[in-house]
């Protein structure tokens, strides 16, 4: 499940975090996108777990090891620091206990990588404030009552939640809305400003 | 059908159109009932070539009411083979490329050491003195065969419901001989309600007169009507409620009006009463008790202290579980939880669930998604094997 209508470019800032040959779990792994990119330029040993039937039957049909499943309900079946990388991206917002699944991950991966659309981005603010309107962008195309995404955080409530579940956040990147890594050296107010997609390296 | 119609017993339970493979005293098969089957036999099929290294070997597990016969015509019925769609030259499982295996099981009546065998004791059909077969059995005859044709380590083991248990079974006794398992609208364990519909097929064999005690060939007679019976019974839960309705309806059979009798005025009736009818031609009903047995005492976890991820502890095996939308013989929820326990023991496992009204027999069928869903699954496994396309 693609939960939002972008290119996808935090794709290759999620690949370019994994050493060869890593054990990884994509959750909501999609049609397939990162585990094939991952299989293909790192060898690692990938599996995936996804929502929709559809995108399931795909995977598999495409020779990746992907099982349906629910990140909210279907987490809990995984060993303690069974995996180097669990990835979720462009899924957290989608998810209905963002904490628990976050608290998963931390709990089955030695790293966790999460990506995620940035609420507090520019135009969500402008759209907000202007128009006085929930924000319908490129980026975000769903209308409030249809969208998927119950649960949209900006990244300073994202650095909140990894704080209050004792994780360590060891890299994060901005990237901005031409899918531009953003300075390194930007504070946070900068990042969460211009910041449309973030991606954070966790580990607990 | 005249191997079965002819004489007082089964001539193909002794003398199979199938390869055997005969075991002598010094190879008895150990049985979980605590005893041991000897001497036994295995009938069996192989299509395509085992390549030099035998890494290209693929063991396909039949069901309930399957035979070894799975891409050749069925020398009983003479009906093409029951996973033809499937299997064969230039097929998604390509017998130019893999080197197919499918043995009848024990306890079959087809050729491998059965109910409807002769025992060497008593020169007789050993009926109900075979002891109740089970599944890990029938692995470990399978692991026999395998053995004899120095394979080390199957590419891969397939088959549907019962078929998939053996596929399972495989997987969590042999792990180190199964490179990747498929295990197909399945189950590690019966269900109670699938318990209970195999006892009344089994309550309908019995309740013929003509089972006599389980003794029929030395009475000259087959219970025929009782194992039709089952089979009707048993035919049901393999079809969904939608797909019987899409087919039949309430349509009436030849006749423009209901008749106020017991005749077959529906279509569905007439279609069970054909569907029993051409099983007796080809099933013995005592193995029909012994199948149907052994699928009751497959239970995996508690094989395992109850816990279904230790049947499958540090497991290397690449697992693909396939389940159907409208099977209510095995629904999607006993394969979602075969997957938790493989992800519990950090195995790589994919699943599929198919949408179809065809219910349990959709895995027979032509089901592209299914077909599609194997085909990546052979082929990544193929690639990670290092077998040449």
């Amino acid at each position: 499940m693609s939960v939002n209508g972008s290119q996808r470019v935090d794709l290759e800032v999620v690949a370019n975090l994994i050493p060869p040959q890593s054990r990884v779990l994509d959750v909501g792994s999609g049609d397939g996108s990162l585990l094939e990119l991952l299989q293909d330029t790192k060898q690692v040993d990938g599996r995936g777990m996804e929502l929709s039937q559809r995108g399931v039957n795909e995977c598999v049909a495409r020779g990746l090891s992907v099982i349906q499943g629910d990140a909210d309900k279907d987490l809990e079946f995984y060993p303690d620091k069974g995996f180097d990388f669990v990835v979720l991206s462009q899924t957290l917002q989608a998810t209905r206990n963002p904490k628990l699944v976050l608290d998963e991950l931390l709990r089955i991966g030695n790293r966790a990588i999460v990506s995620f659309p940035n609420f507090g981005h520019w135009r969500v603010r402008l759209s907000l404030f202007v128009k006085g309107r929930m924000p319908v962008t490129q980026d975000l195309p769903y209308s409030w009552y249809d969208t998927p995404n119950i649960h949209f955080c900006t990244i300073r409530d994202f650095v909140n939640l990894c704080e209050e579940l004792g994780a360590t956040v060891e890299k994060a990147t901005a990237l901005d809305a031409a899918g531009q890594k953003i300075g390194l050296s930007m504070p946070w107010w900068f990042w969460n400003f211009f910041g449309q997609q973030a991606v954070f390296l966790l580990k607990r | 059908m005249a191997a079965l119609r002819a004489g007082k017993t089964n001539n193909e339970a002794d003398q199979p159109s199938s390869p055997v493979l005969r075991f002598g005293a010094d190879k008895p098969l150990k049985l979980d009932a605590g005893t041991l089957l000897s001497p036994f036999q295995i009938a069996y099929q192989t299509y395509g070539t085992l390549n030099d290294a035998r890494a290209n070997a693929i063991l396909v597990c039949h069901a309930l009411t399957g035979d070894q016969h799975v891409a050749n015509t069925n020398p009983v019925t003479g009906k093409p083979g029951w996973w033809e769609v499937l299997i064969g030259p230039g097929k998604i499982i390509d017998t130019n490329r893999f080197f197919v295996i499918c043995s009848n099981v024990i306890g079959g009546c087809l050729g491998s050491t059965g109910p409807a065998s002769t025992n060497p004791a008593t020169g007789k059909p050993y009926g109900l003195d075979l002891p109740v077969i089970t599944i890990r059995d029938m692995v470990r005859a399978q692991q026999m065969l395998i053995d004899h044709f120095g394979i080390e380590k199957l590419f891969c083991v397939l088959g549907g419901s019962m078929g998939g248990m053996q596929v399972l079974e495989w997987a969590s006794s042999y792990p180190e001989r199964v490179f990747s398992a498929l295990p197909i609208a399945t189950g590690a364990r019966h269900s109670s309600q699938n318990i209970a519909f195999h006892e009344v097929g089994r309550q309908a064999v019995m309740a013929d007169p003509d089972w006599h005690g389980g003794k029929y060939f030395e009475n000259g007679k087959r219970p025929e009507k009782g194992l039709a019976v089952a089979r009707m019974a048993a035919h049901i839960t393999y079809l969904s409620e939608a797909a019987l309705h899409r087919k039949f309806g309430r349509n009436l059979q030849d006749r423009e009006a209901l008749t106020f009798g017991f005749d077959a005025d529906f279509q569905i009736e007439s279609y069970l009463r054909h569907q029993g009818m051409t099983f007796v031609d080809r099933f013995d009903a005592n193995s029909y008790l012994y199948m149907t047995r052994s699928m009751d005492y497959f239970d995996l976890a508690a094989d395992h202290g109850g816990r279904l991820a230790d049947a499958f502890a540090g497991t290397k095996t690449r697992f693909c579980l396939v389940s159907f939308t409208s099977d209510w013989l095995f629904p999607t929820e006993e394969s979602r939880s075969i997957v938790h326990a493989l992800n519990a023991a950090g195995a790589s496992v994919s699943f599929v669930e198919i949408e179809t009204d065809r219910g349990h027999d959709a895995f027979l069928l032509d089901e592209p998604e299914l077909f599609a869903a194997i085909n990546g699954f052979i082929g990544s496994a193929a690639r990670a094997r290092g077998l040449s396309a």
